[in-house]
């Protein structure tokens, strides 16, 4: 495999059948959320949604059955995830669990752990946050100081992670830290199940730029953890990191996050007057909605072609860097664009819904390239997958 | 992919590397007919790999068209084997030799003979028929026409690939209804060029990935800056969009009506990448990628030519942006998840 293998996607009849049910579900619950708050796409927090979806299948949709899941193929999830992002229904509270905890406990979790926890995110009850960033450890992951100090029958953990997404409403983090003190580097880290309700752990709020608290910085001060905690082997942290990153970084949430913007930008076309529509600015208008439907259309093939990959047992950590690249910049590049088209001021509370989408994502959009792996770190390993570095 | 189809890419990937060599490129760039290696694409079966029917699917035997642009291919074997493919499409039987496409627009077709101009031929100097579209009383039809006897205006493209008038009057033609349409044909024509932009950012890629490795400044190959390596970054990733982008023109050409809206796609993004990638290619290879001498301008001047020809990102764009206003906010995400 090189850095242009992208195997045709895998499609099924199924999966069709699937797209339009989930378009109708969609179309009955979430009929009434305004366009600004679809446009949070995957950042949008409604535990009762989440429970509902649950109830339909949806979630933890691959796993085997006697976790909860319903084993059905990873395109098919694949198509409920873009349609609930297309539609900005609002997945927050189970996403992480879905995408990442729930998988890694599968695969590295102990029977007793899959047992406990697996069945309890399956019903959209259960939510996870990620324990991994530091505030001395960012892009540089391996860098990790906090401690989990071996003691009879367990660990006490002390330190501080930050910018922990939704750590306030999660039950759970997977936790990511040294259990030997002497180690250096990617060597002597572990991950943990951390139940939040542990004595010890304190969780506080960090505003975004946009005002809103969604994510935290989580003390742990002492806190005990029992030896079951331990998920997979001790000193195994790193393997098991960043095969979970794989799983994060080329899903059809890294491009559609400003989706939301070019529905407006089209309705916007679709309902101006006539003598607008004669305007000079026209031709160019369309010919920008052409360009960004030819990228998203072009990106969702790359995007669904790496979890073909995932699903066959490849490990397509560059081309997901590539897509999550890709799509990122498009994301990015979106609100600044379209706002040069609809000479609308962007609005927080405004009435015009693509004035008030505009804002909620040139105020998201600096977000896009750092979550999960900044643009320079993936670039950097993307160069590494050419075989530059 | 079949097994026959790995096989057929492979032998046609192997032939191509033996015959692009780069004298072959300067000759043909002087506008000569590189009359060996034509014979032995013949021979080898590929200039009729689009018409094998069951045995290999157009959509599939169309990506020749990516492999002859990743070797620069300096002759008409993507328009050969695409003509081919329309005038079975049409029910016409298709010509011996080299056949080329264009549009028909200035023609006009009257009793079974056409008049007019057929402009920017693509090897029009060098092919005994061209294919093309005229509309007449709101029926497309599909005509080839024998170039014997046209009047030749020669021209080029940005690469020195002969894009050649040919005048005509009352020459006889085989026609037929062609129920793609003008838009379909034309389409047809801009999915190989979005291929062959694919396969030339491809080799464009593994050509500057080998020079930054090799080449050294400051003591090290400058592969090694991070500058360098963030640039190779936004290279692959445009160049894996292409890929994408030419894999979704080819699908559409194998359905039951040539796929205007894909190709429309796959054009768009394709020549979009084309400039950053041709741009970024030659930043990283210095002085010695704007020779003469060198391979890389064999790619990036057939980029900077293909993203124009059969329709700029600014024609397709506009036809996707149409339709995605006319599907309106509610059908726009359905409009994305059908490509
Ligand atoms: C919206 C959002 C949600 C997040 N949610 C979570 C979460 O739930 N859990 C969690 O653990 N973390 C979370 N993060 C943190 C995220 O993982 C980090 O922001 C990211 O890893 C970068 O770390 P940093 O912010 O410390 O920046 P730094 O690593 O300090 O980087 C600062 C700048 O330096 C650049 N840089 C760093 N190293 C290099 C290098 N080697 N070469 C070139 N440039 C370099 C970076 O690319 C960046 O531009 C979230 C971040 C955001 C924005």
């Amino acid at each position: 495999m090189n850095a242009l293998t992208f195997p045709t996607p895998a499609s099924s009849e199924a999966a069709e059948a699937l797209r339009a049910e989930v378009r109708a579900f969609l179309a009955e619950t979430i009929a009434d959320r305004p366009p600004h708050k679809r446009a949070e796409t995957w950042f949008g927090f409604d535990a009762g949604f989440s429970e509902k979806l649950a109830a339909k299948g949806w979630v933890a949709m691959t796993w085997p059955k006697r976790y909860g899941g319903h084993e059905r193929s990873a395109l098919e999830r694949y198509v409920v995830l873009e349609e609930l992002l297309a539609a900005g229904a609002p997945v927050a509270a189970h996403w992480i669990a879905d995408r990442q905890s729930g998988p890694t406990l599968m695969k590295f979790g102990t029977e007793r752990q899959k047992a406990d926890i697996l069945p309890r995110i399956a019903a959209g009850k259960c939510f996870f946050c990620i324990g991994m960033s530091e505030p001395d450890a960012g892009s540089d992951l391996a860098a990790v100081r906090m401690l989990a100090r071996k003691v009879e029958g367990g660990y006490v953990v002390n330190g501080t992670k930050l910018w922990t997404s939704f750590g306030h409403h999660a039950h759970y983090m997977i936790l990511f830290c040294r259990t030997d003190p002497a180690s250096q580097r990617q060597e002597g880290t572990s991950q943990f199940l951390v139940d939040l309700a542990t004595p010890g752990i304190s969780i506080k709020p960090i505003v975004d730029i946009s005002g809103s608290h969604h994510f935290n910085e989580v003390h742990f001060t002492d806190v005990f953890l029992s030896d079951d905690a331990i998920i997979g082997a001790p000193g195994n942290g790193w393997q098991q990191v960043t095969s979970e990153l794989a799983l994060e970084r080329s899903g059809p949430e890294r491009f559609l996050s400003s989706f939301e913007l070019l529905v407006r930008l089209v309705a916007w076309l679709q309902s101006r007057p006539e003598s607008q529509a004669e305007s000079q600015a026209e031709p160019q208008a369309e010919a920008l909605v052409g360009r960004l439907v030819a990228h998203l259309a072009v990106l969702r093939r790359l995007s669904r072609s790496v979890a073909t990959l995932l699903e066959n047992g490849e490990n397509p950590g560059l081309q997901a860097a590539i897509v999550k690249d890709l799509g990122a910049t498009l994301e990015q590049e979106m609100p600044e664009v379209i706002r040069h088209v609809l000479a609308l001021e962007p609005m927080v509370e405004s009435p015009d819904p693509a004035a008030a989408v505009l804002a909620q994502l040139i105020l998201s959009a600096p977000g896009f390239s750092l979550r999960g792996g900044t643009r320079e770190i993936l670039r950097g390993i993307i160069a590494r997958g050419l075989g530059l570095r | 992919m079949s097994f026959e189809a790995s096989l057929l890419f492979e032998t046609a990937d192997r032939l191509l590397a033996k015959e692009c060599t780069a004298e072959r490129l300067l000759e043909a760039q002087a506008g000569g007919w590189l009359a060996g290696p034509w014979a032995a694409l013949e021979q080898a079966g590929l200039t009729q790999a689009m018409s094998l029917g069951e045995e290999l699917p157009a959509s599939t035997a169309v990506q020749l068209a990516r492999i002859a642009g990743s070797h620069a291919l300096p002759l008409p074997l993507a328009e050969t084997m695409l003509a081919g493919w329309l005038l079975a499409r049409a029910g016409l039987d298709a010509p011996e030799g080299a056949i080329s496409l264009a549009m028909g627009d200035d023609l006009s077709f009257e009793d079974g003979k056409a008049s007019g101009t057929l402009r920017r031929v693509p090897w029009g100097r060098h092919v005994a028929h061209v294919v093309t579209v005229v509309e007449r009383y709101g029926v497309a039809h599909l005509l080839c026409l024998p170039t014997a006897g046209a009047g030749l205006t020669e021209g080029a493209n940005l690469a020195f690939e002969p894009r050649d008038d040919l005048a005509v009057d009352s020459a006889p033609v085989a026609a037929a209804a062609f129920a793609d349409g003008v838009a379909g044909f034309r389409a047809a024509a801009a999915a190989i060029r979005a291929l062959a932009m694919a396969g030339a950012m491809a080799s464009t890629l593994d050509l500057t990935v080998r020079y930054a490795n090799e080449r050294s400044q400051f003591g090290r190959p400058i592969g090694k800056f991070q500058a360098i390596q963030h640039n190779m970054a936004i290279l692959a990733g445009q160049a894996a969009a292409a890929l994408g982008a030419g894999d979704i023109a080819a699908e559409a050409l194998g359905a039951r009506e040539i796929g205007v809206l894909p190709i429309a796609i796959a054009k768009v993004r394709a020549g979009e990448a084309a400039g950053i990638v041709a741009g970024l290619a030659h930043q990283i290879h210095g002085a010695i990628g704007f020779s003469q001498e060198y391979r890389l301008h064999f790619l990036t001047k057939r980029l900077w030519s293909w993203r124009e020809e059969f329709g700029a990102e600014a024609e397709w764009s506009r036809l996707i942006g149409r339709q995605a206003v006319a599907a309106g906010p509610e059908g726009l995400w359905p409009l994305v998840a059908s490509i």
